[in-house]
Parts: C-alpha cells; sequence; structure tokens
C-alpha cells in the first residue's frame, strides 16, 4: 500500500511534465498543423543554455530563465527561417525539415560540450518526504508537480482568458478570416511556436535533474512518451494532452516499480496501440479531423 | 467632398485575359451601392483586392484619400476596411462569443468596452444572443450570416465590404440583414459596397447600383433607375 502511494505520488509528478511536453506538441500543432520532430532537441539545447548560464552564475533560477528564453528564440528562429518556407500542402516536407533540424543542433551540442554525460544538480532535495512512516514526494518533486500545475494553469488563462489567446486560436483555426479582422496571423503562429519552446524547455529541464541526464539525447525519450499522449489525447486537445501526460506518467510509474523499468516503454506502447484501435482520433477527439 | 472609397485603374489576373481591367469606381461616405454582375464577371475578386487579398497587377485602391497599396490585409482592417467574405466566414472553433470578441478587439480597448460592445450586437441580432455559447459549426446559415455581419459591424468599419450575403438564406433573414445594414449606414455613416446575385434585395436597399461584366463597369446608376431599366437588366443580370 505505502509502495502504490509512493509510486502515484511521483507518477503524478512525472505524468504532469510529460503533459507539459504534450501540450508543447499541441500548441505548435494548433499554430502550424505540423507536428514539430525537432521539439526535443529545441528543449535540450534550451536545457544546455540553462546548464551554461547557471555554472556561469551559480544561480539555478537565472539557468531557468536562460532555459525558457532560448527555448522560445531557438522556436521562433525555427519558424521564421525553416517552417515558414516550408511548403504547407503536405505534412511531409515540415516533418523532413525538422528531422533534419534535429540531427543538425544535437551534432552541434555534441561538437561544443561532448559526448559524456554532464552533471546537473536538482535546485531542491531529491530524497522523498517522510510522512507517517510513508515515503511520499521529494522537496524537488513537489517543485516539479507545483510548476507543471502553474504552467497548465497558466496556459488554459492565457488561451482561453485574454485577446492574445483569442487571437491565438482564431489564426490558428482560420488564418484568412482572421487576417481580415485585423489579427496579424504570422505574428501569431511565431508566437505560437515561441510559446511551445519556452513550455518544452520547461518540461526538459524539470525532467533532467532526476532522470533524463544530461547529453545531446536527453529529451528523447521525453518527447516519444509526449508524442504517444499526444497522439492519445488528439493532437488538437489540450485537455487531452493534459489527462493523456497524467495517466502515462501514472502508467509508467507503476510498471517501473511492479515489473520493472524494462517493460514501462511496453506498456506505453501497449496502451498507444489500444487507443489508436479504439479511438484513432484520439480519446477528446471531436468528430471529424480538421483537414490542414 | 473625398470618397469614403476609390478604386482607379485596378487591374488583376495575366495580360490579355484580366479578371479585372483598369476598372475605377467611388463610393460616397455613407452611401450603400450594390455591385451587380453575373458569376464570372469579377465581384469577388474587386473585393478581394480591396481588402488586399488578393495583389493586383495595377492600380490604387483609396481609402478616405490614403493610397492602401502598401498596407496590409491586416492593417487595412484595422484602418476601417472590413470583409465579410462569401460562405463560411465564421471561426468555426470558436464560440459565437469569441468571435464576436475578435471583431470587437481593436476598436473597443479593455475588457468592459469589449463586453458591452458584444452585448449590444446581441440586441441587435436576437438569435445570436440565445447561442452565445454554441460553437460556430453548431449555427445554422443564417445565424452564421448574421454572426459575421454582426462581427464586422463590432469593428465599427468605415467601409463594409459585403459578399453575396443572400446566399442560401431564407428571404425573412435576408431582409432583417438588409434592413441592420440599411439602419448603420442611416445613423453612423458606415459606407456599403454590396456585391450580390440577388438583384432586387440588393436594389431596394441601395442608393446606387454598379453593373460589372468582364471585369469592366458597364453600367452605373440609381438604384432606382436600374431597377426600372428592362433593356440593362436583360443585358446583364439575366431577367
Amino acid at each position: 500500500m505505502d509502495r502504490l502511494v509512493f509510486l502515484t505520488a511521483t507518477g503524478l509528478a512525472r505524468g504532469l511534465v510529460v503533459a507539459l511536453f504534450a501540450l508543447s506538441l499541441v500548441i505548435v500543432w494548433r499554430a502550424a498543423r505540423l507536428v514539430n520532430f525537432a521539439q526535443a532537441a529545441v528543449a535540450t539545447v534550451a536545457v544546455f543554455a540553462a546548464f551554461a548560464v547557471t555554472g556561469a552564475t551559480g544561480s539555478f533560477w537565472a539557468g531557468l530563465g536562460a532555459a525558457l528564453l532560448a527555448g522560445a528564440a531557438l522556436n521562433a528562429a525555427v519558424e521564421r527561417g525553416l517552417m515558414r518556407r516550408v511548403p504547407s500542402g503536405s505534412p511531409l516536407p515540415g516533418m523532413i525539415v525538422a528531422i533534419g533540424l534535429v540531427m543538425v543542433l544535437q551534432s552541434a551540442l555534441g561538437i561544443a560540450f561532448g559526448p559524456r554525460h554532464r552533471p546537473m544538480a536538482a535546485a531542491f532535495d531529491e530524497r522523498p518526504l517522510v510522512v507517517g512512516g510513508v515515503p511520499l514526494l521529494s522537496p524537488y518533486d513537489l517543485f516539479v508537480l507545483v510548476v507543471a500545475l502553474v504552467v497548465v494553469g497558466l496556459l488554459a488563462w492565457l488561451f482561453n482568458g485574454t485577446s492574445l489567446g483569442l487571437q491565438l486560436r482564431a489564426s490558428a483555426a482560420a488564418p484568412e478570416v482572421s487576417r481580415l479582422l485585423g489579427v496579424r496571423v504570422p505574428r501569431m503562429v511565431t508566437l505560437g511556436w515561441a510559446l511551445s519552446g519556452a513550455v518544452a524547455a520547461l518540461a526538459a529541464l524539470l525532467l533532467v535533474p532526476t532522470e533524463l541526464g544530461l547529453n545531446a539525447h536527453s529529451a528523447d525519450l521525453l518527447f516519444v512518451h509526449a508524442f504517444t499522449v499526444a497522439v492519445l489525447g488528439g493532437l488538437d486537445s489540450p485537455a487531452g494532452a493534459l489527462v493523456g501526460g497524467v495517466a502515462v506518467g501514472l502508467l509508467v510509474s507503476l510498471v517501473t516499480g511492479y515489473l520493472g523499468a524494462g517493460v514501462a516503454p511496453l506498456a506505453v506502447l501497449a496502451l498507444l496501440t489500444l487507443v489508436l484501435l479504439v479511438r484513432p482520433g484520439g480519446i477528446f477527439a471531436v468528430g471529424e479531423v480538421r483537414a490542414a | 467632398m473625398t470618397p469614403a472609397l476609390a478604386v482607379e485603374g485596378l487591374t488583376v489576373g495575366y495580360a490579355g485575359a484580366p479578371v479585372l481591367d483598369e476598372l475605377a469606381l467611388t463610393v460616397a461616405p455613407g452611401e450603400i451601392v450594390a455591385l451587380l454582375g453575373a458569376n464570372g464577371a469579377g465581384k469577388t475578386t474587386l473585393l478581394r483586392a480591396l481588402s488586399g487579398l488578393t495583389a493586383p497587377r495595377a492600380g490604387r485602391v483609396l481609402l478616405d484619400g490614403a493610397d492602401l497599396t502598401a498596407v496590409s490585409v491586416e492593417d487595412r482592417a484595422r484602418r476601417g476596411l472590413a470583409q465579410v467574405p462569401e460562405g463560411r466566414s465564421v471561426v468555426t472553433e470558436l464560440t459565437v462569443d469569441g468571435n464576436l470578441h475578435l471583431g470587437a478587439l481593436w476598436r473597443h480597448p479593455g475588457r468592459a468596452a469589449r463586453r458591452a460592445a458584444v452585448a449590444r450586437t446581441y440586441e441587435l441580432f436576437e438569435p445570436l444572443g440565445r447561442r452565445r455559447a454554441s460553437l460556430g459549426h453548431q449555427l445554422s446559415g443564417g445565424e452564421r450570416q448574421m454572426l459575421a455581419l454582426g462581427r464586422a459591424l463590432l469593428a465599427r468599419p468605415r467601409v463594409l465590404l459585403l459578399d453575396e450575403p443572400s446566399l442560401g438564406l431564407a428571404p425573412r433573414v435576408v431582409a432583417q440583414l438588409l434592413g441592420v445594414l440599411r439602419a448603420a449606414a442611416r445613423d453612423t455613416g458606415l459606407t456599403v459596397l454590396l456585391a450580390e446575385q440577388n438583384v432586387t434585395s440588393a436594389l431596394s436597399v441601395a442608393d446606387r447600383g454598379v453593373v460589372l461584366s468582364l471585369g469592366v463597369v458597364v453600367a452605373d446608376a440609381p438604384a432606382a433607375e436600374l431597377a426600372g431599366d428592362p433593356a440593362l437588366r436583360h443585358a446583364y443580370l439575366g431577367f
């Protein structure tokens, strides 16, 4: 019973981070109708920026700020410099450009920082707090949980409660009509990419110290889980990304705890297969899939 | 008086087969002009060139005397040139309320002002008030057209371009929409360019009619005169 509580608590914290990364994929999908396969590489570059800044200043918070800025700036540059010029008729060119970008970024990181893992300390204590004899979350897990919840709340407020969010949603759904209403659509698309880059960078940064470790491929596994989540929840659905992320986090945590770490990836794939068989559009899909 | 909208030598399309051929047109402030003509006469192309969605090969568009040639679609809208495109111009993923707030963004700064402006639109179009939380794709054709028109009016445009607002709608709904237009022109000095296949109802609300054929203006006369000219009707309007 104690073990179940512990695994559930850590799975929840981990799942929220996966949900954050999945949300970042959903944001790009809604802005550009594109699955950004370069999201993990961009996030890893941002985490290295945090690593460098924290190393130079000694401040975790300065590093966190640097990661958010780097993720946003890099994704904005990717949209302005590359994706805007990619023909939008079919999803394939954008995907191929993104995969090419992954190779470039990961090679650049390898050249700059070398292939070995870098040590990156967590900002808070990683030992679980014991409540009434039951080991629960560590202070760092709590930090991750709170940050993820706050960011999810902020994103929901941004998209549903502000005029900027209204413009972001309108630009994604109906670009031409939005322009006729005075919305600067190209700027909104860039903004969507930048926002997505910052969220992905944050998610990766939260998980690197405890789980992923820092090297050029740090965020790859996170991307695989988040992509599964985004497909589970439906790429168009932020709520789906959130619920799917938590579900996958719990699943991975419980399977790892009871059956071993080797089985966890299989469990995720089994879940993905099951959902694709039962609801191919994703659990939260409404009606027919909208054409690009 | 400076025209609200002036078009000079506007040419769109390829040399040898222009869609619009050195077209010239002026619309006075507060005037409602019906833009008539058969399918393919160039009505939609003219409206798209005015709003900036289609780039002309030559010619100029002036809004209150200011040249719009180098002005983007977005900035034309913010300067007071509103277009309601034909058919599905409602953002179907947003609610009725979201669509209307989108129209109110620039002319009603502040959350309270926007909400008040949207509330006035619900009074103007009662069916929308009952469906404010519905998504765009759940609306009927008439409700969508009301939403598109209400949203355009929320931007308090100087000039409103309407493309076939009556298409597929019941006569009662068409009459209501045209009544709102008439009132807006009378009360706020709104200038309207109304492209229509439905000649009778368009001329009933317009001050003036302009007939396009193969990209040029072939008739430009007061609405009553056009409606009573059988030769013209036969030649260009097909009835």
